[in-house]
């Protein structure tokens, strides 16, 4: 069945779309990443316009977020205090982010810059997590007890705070960072920054997986809530029809995704998102490094050049 | 006052002569409704040459009909290698290339009409796009790059051949419109051509418009964007608690 989407202005078959919103919401519900970063390429293979397909996929992402958060919820692995204090940072990093998007644009070449940004950080947080999580399972086999509650320097910091559900009393300092900058990603990357926080959650603040996923969420769902508005308010480019369409497979798929979650070893969930994220940054890269079979391209003009 | 008269009189005759054969065309619609399940629509086009003397017999009619969607400014980039990697490196603006474009003729283009007559009538894909001069060296290639981007998506199309006419005077032809229109005037255009010359042209608007949803719903992302912002929020909130709430009641 064909539907036409009114601001994209093409016309699409609905169960690709029902299709793809699924698959997205299923990982989004079992990582706890919005899934932007495969959404957002996969809209631009099919043909939607990459301006609405980044705008239309932050609507997306709040739905199922907000899907997921609610299942979250229910099994008290949201740390919202947590979240909170790492909102505080995102919005100012993205507020700074959109700032710095736009002088780039002025400068040009800010298409390959987002794909770099892609190509390093899904490449640097994939491998780590990779490596990590597979000597965490080795350990397990071997019947090693895991190491806990490391005091680096994280934890000689001042301001410290007790974050109840994480187990954790920490300075807000790093949390705040952490936000911060996965914010300035996100506006730049046009994404929710999931795949980004979760590892820093993990690795940086030490926060146990199980509480990490509810909690990226939780904070995902009012960054990309902002960067809908903005999109909306600003270009234009948020397509209802197109949203609707991807948030209803996306919702049920976060359902599903949420309980598959929990059948699931916090290595093996960890194995799994590295190899995913490896392998999206492995398709850029290589899109980056093999010549293209057409050399040029379209665009709008008054973007970059 | 007599050399006068028989000037204006050989003109007259010159004109008529002229227009001895004019086109007299239809169009199986002239508008078209996007609606929420388009997925493209094919015209009709048909028509007939009036004459006023028999034709001549020395050379062949040619019919040639086009279609041309509102025409949009674009930006051609081209990739180089640089560093390893391939990124854009140059590029053009295009002031207004058709956002879609159609071209159908009874021959071979080349036989139907002539290079000047083209380009003067501008009825080929390349003669459509606008483009001023830039400071890139080989603007053609970039052109030429765009023709062939938008013929793959379908959104130019250059049929030869296309068009039937039968004794010399009845024409048809049919051209299939994509799915991804932009909304505006579509102009058709229909010539009429001997020994490679213009002998007459007829033009017609087919409108293209979005209705019902798909027109209240872009309506209102222009003109009311805060209110669509918060209504596109509102409607993720309620479809991720709804599928939430959903999905605790089916568990028990």
């Amino acid at each position: 069945m064909q539907i036409y989407l009114p601001i994209a202005e093409v016309s699409v078959n609905a169960f690709l779309l029902l299709g793809l919103g699924g698959l997205v919401g299923v990982l989004s519900g079992m990582f706890g990443v919005g899934g932007g970063f495969l959404m957002t390429p996969l809209l631009f293979f099919i043909g939607i316009p990459p301006a609405v397909a980044v705008a239309t996929e932050a609507n997306q992402i709040v739905a199922s977020s907000f899907s997921g958060v609610l299942a979250h919820l229910r099994r008290k692995t949201v740390d919202l205090r947590m979240g909170t204090v790492l909102l505080i940072g995102g919005l100012c990093g993205a507020a700074l982010g959109v700032v710095l998007f736009n002088y780039l644009k002025s400068m040009g070449q800010v298409d390959l810059l987002v794909k770099l940004c892609y190509v390093v950080f899904l490449g640097v947080v994939g491998g780590m997590m990779f490596f990590e999580s597979l000597r965490a399972i080795r350990n397990t086999r071997r019947g090693a007890a895991p190491k806990r509650k490391k005091h680096g320097w994280v934890h000689g910091l001042p301001f410290k705070m007790r974050f109840r559900t994480s187990g954790l009393y920490i300075s807000v300092i790093p949390p705040l960072l952490v936000g911060f900058f996965v914010g300035i990603l996100a506006a730049i990357m046009g994404v929710g920054g999931g795949f980004v926080m979760v590892p820093a959650m993990i690795y940086l603040l030490g926060m146990p997986t199980k509480v990490v996923v509810g909690t990226s969420l939780f904070q995902i769902i009012f960054v990309t809530g902002f960067a809908t508005l903005m999109h909306a308010t600003t270009n234009f480019t948020v397509d209802m029809v197109l949203a609707v369409l991807l948030l209803v497979g996306g919702v049920v798929g976060a359902q599903i995704g949420a309980r598959i979650g929990v059948y699931l070893k916090a290595e093996q969930l960890r194995v799994l998102l590295a190899i995913m994220v490896l392998a999206v940054c492995g398709k850029l890269a290589f899109d980056l490094l093999v010549m293209p079979a057409e050399l040029y391209s379209l665009g709008t003009p008054g973007a970059a050049h | 006052m007599i050399r006068a008269a028989l000037i204006l009189l050989g003109w007259t005759v010159l004109s008529a002569q002229a227009a001895a054969e004019t086109v007299v065309a239809g169009l199986s619609r002239d508008a078209i409704s996007i609606t929420t399940n388009f997925e493209g629509s094919e015209i009709l086009i048909f028509g007939a040459v009036s004459r006023t003397a028999p034709p001549p017999p020395d050379s062949v009619l040619h019919v040639i009909v086009t279609v041309e969607g509102p025409p949009r400014p674009v930006t051609v980039r081209r990739k180089a290698r640089r560093f390893g990697i391939w990124v854009n490196t140059d590029a053009i603006d295009v002031d207004a290339a058709p956002t879609f474009y159609a071209v159908a003729s009874t021959s071979g283009f080349d036989l139907v009409i002539t290079a000047t007559e083209d380009l003067r009538q501008r009825v080929s894909i390349p003669t459509a796009i606008r483009a001023v001069g830039t400071n890139v060296g080989d603007q053609d290639s970039f052109i030429r790059a765009l023709v062939r981007i938008r013929t793959a998506e379908d959104l130019y199309q250059f049929n030869e051949g296309a068009v039937t006419l039968r004794d010399q005077t009845l024409f048809d032809t049919s051209i299939r419109l994509p799915a991804n229109l932009v909304e505006g005037d579509y102009r058709t255009r229909i010539f009429l051509t001997r020994d490679g010359e213009v002998i007459d042209a007829y033009s017609q608007s087919i409108t293209v418009r979005k209705v019902g949803l798909e027109r209240w719903i872009y309506n209102l992302a222009h003109e009311q964007p805060l209110a669509y912002g918060i209504l596109s929020l509102a409607i993720a909130i309620a479809a991720g608690w709804l599928a939430s709430a959903v999905f605790r009641y089916l568990r028990g």
